[in-house]
């Protein structure tokens, strides 16, 4: 366990961040440009574990294990997320035949 | 605490019950939890505790707004044996997640820790995504959860960044350490801490719908049930305004000076934008979803300046908004029943057919414009007040004009009830919806006439 803090603090925090804050960025230019619902989920996927990577090397960093804790719960959360949005996506796809969310136009002012 | 493990457990009862096929104990006993846990949760007031290393803070600030959500629920579940009456089955699983998505709405009220932040408002969030999309074979339905979920994780990955950003600088999730990092690192600030200051505040304008991050409103509240719309607009929208207001006021109020004018755009926004757009909606629901909007903005009028009188005065505000917002749901569930639209037509001539419902629903809609002496007048005096004390003319201004033009498409609806001429199907009220209705009612004016005793429980 040690050996592997020494690894992780080889590369200096300022990589870390900037590294995550470009799989972030990706991962909301993902949700933003992308059509297929499926697609969005996994964007949605990428900016969560951007977040838990850099959760671990602050926390790594720090030493204080609450950030790695965190990343349980966000682990967790995100596993839920992912079922209930799965279900919505099938229950949408036997009404409309499409995952497409372009094609989600009935409800308008 | 006892409130989360009491509602919690109910939920799971209801389950269970749903599962026997008991139908007809199934909404007494939730009646009883709510009734339980109300009690509960108004037995804390005046105390304070702290639980699991400050992960749970109970203090008057969540006493109040717990007991106004679990009051709130009950309100709702009222008229939920209405809504269903034409389902054959129980409804179990509907019942328990509004339940659960209750806990986690308590949950973020009582928070002392990042940590409950997010946990409590993923329990809230996943739980309404589900309620969202629960009228599975209606497209409009399965839409708005679509839209509701995509949205709504999308913003939770924001919230995330923001709440790593901030525990990157000072090390720690408690929201007391953070509090007091800021006051010992107040002139240097670090930009990371900044720019997790605003990614949560994007994403926590995301979960309260304020402009300009509101355009899933519309959709999902038109979409939705309206009785779970009727849940989102009010209970849902107050837990996390008042989540907004316990993080903001505990960890960054030193940095008001930073972060205080994006609050005022946002509430300037919603303002201005809610009211203007509910003016051309047709549709009831997707009125009283722009209307929800601008009260948002009042709502976020309050964050301007934290002490005692703000909090009660947001307090003040909540209460009136989710009386009156549930009251003014309930009538159109029931309207809506014979005429089978949501536009302003289903309210032609509703005076002939039904006084008493006619009257309930000026009432609310007079207490949702601020006409004293309702709840909803004290309410924005309240908000308004506070604001001029701090020299926020422009947005008091803003938020009058607001008024002023929200009168416009509540009276809309009035003038239909009163002059329009409509079909000549009864409306039948049952013993329930009429005790519901008459509580709502009669609390609206008690709040109004008697403002101090609302504003001194924080």
């Amino acid at each position: 366990m040690e050996g592997t803090q020494e690894i992780i603090k080889v590369i200096p925090i300022n990589y870390y961040l900037i590294f995550c804050t470009i799989l972030f960025c990706i991962g909301v230019l993902g949700v933003l440009v992308k059509r297929n619902a499926l697609v969005i989920f996994m964007s949605i996927e990428m900016m969560l574990n951007s977040v838990n990577l850099l959760l671990v090397a602050f926390s790594v960093y720090r030493g204080d294990p609450s950030g790695q804790i965190f990343v349980f719960f966000v682990m967790v959360v995100a596993a839920a997320e992912v079922a209930v949005g799965l279900a919505i996506l099938v229950m949408t796809y036997r009404t409309t035949h499409s995952i497409d969310v372009n094609l989600l136009t009935r409800l308008k002012g | 605490m006892n409130t989360i493990i009491t509602l919690s457990v109910l939920g799971m009862i209801t389950m269970i019950i749903g599962v026997s096929n008991k139908k007809d104990i199934l909404l007494p006993v939730v009646f009883m939890g709510l009734l339980v846990a109300l009690v509960f949760s108004s037995l804390e007031w005046g105390h304070s505790n702290h639980y699991f290393n400050n992960m749970l803070v109970v203090d008057n600030f969540s006493t109040v707004f717990s007991t106004l959500m679990i009051f709130g629920t009950f309100l709702i579940f009222l008229i939920a044996r209405h809504y269903f009456r034409s389902f054959e089955k129980p409804m179990e699983d509907v019942y328990s997640v509004l339940l659960f998505s209750l806990v986690g709405a308590i949950t973020i009220t009582m928070m002392g820790n990042l940590t409950m932040f997010f946990v409590g408002l993923e329990i809230m969030s996943v739980s309404l995504y589900i309620l969202a999309g629960s009228k599975k074979t209606s497209p409009s339905s399965n839409e708005a959860a679509m839209k509701y979920f995509l949205m709504g994780a999308f913003s939770t990955g924001i919230l995330l960044f923001g709440i790593t950003l901030i525990y990157g600088t000072t090390g720690t999730f408690d929201l007391f350490e953070i509090g007091k990092w800021t006051i010992e690192n107040k002139d240097s600030v670090p930009l990371v801490f900044k720019a997790g200051i605003i990614l949560i505040l994007v994403a926590m304008a995301f979960k309260v719908g304020a402009v300009p991050f509101h355009f899933w409103v519309p959709d999902v509240y038109h979409g939705s049930p309206t009785l779970v719309t009727a849940y989102m607009a009010t209970v849902a929208k107050i837990a996390g305004l008042a989540a907004f207001y316990r993080l903001f006021s505990m960890c960054f109020s030193n940095l008001q000076d930073f972060w205080g004018p994006i609050v005022w755009v946002l509430s300037f926004g919603s303002i201005l934008l809610g009211n203007l757009a509910a003016l051309h909606q047709s549709h009831v629901k997707r009125m009283l979803a722009y209307s929800s909007i601008a009260h948002t903005g009042y709502i976020l009028m309050g964050f301007i300046n934290f002490n005692n009188f703000t909090t009660g005065a947001l307090f003040y505000y909540s209460a009136a908004y989710l009386l009156s917002t549930i009251g003014a749901f309930v009538v159109l569930m029931l309207v809506r029943e014979d005429i089978k639209t949501g536009t302003v037509d289903a309210f032609n001539g509703l005076m002939k057919k039904n006084k008493f419902l006619s009257i309930a629903m000026i009432i609310f809609l007079l207490s949702l414009t601020g006409i004293p002496p309702l709840a909803g007048f004290m309410a924005k005096f309240n908000i308004f007040t506070t604001a001029l004390e701090n020299r926020f003319i422009w947005l008091t201004i803003t938020a009058i004009l607001g008024s002023a033009i929200s009168v416009a498409y509540y009276f809309k609806i009035i003038i239909a009830m009163l002059l329009k001429v409509g079909s000549e199907t009864k409306v039948i009220l049952s013993a329930r919806t009429k005790v519901l209705l008459v509580i709502l009612v009669l609390m609206i004016i008690a709040i109004g006439v008697f403002p101090d005793l609302f504003l001194q429980l924080i």
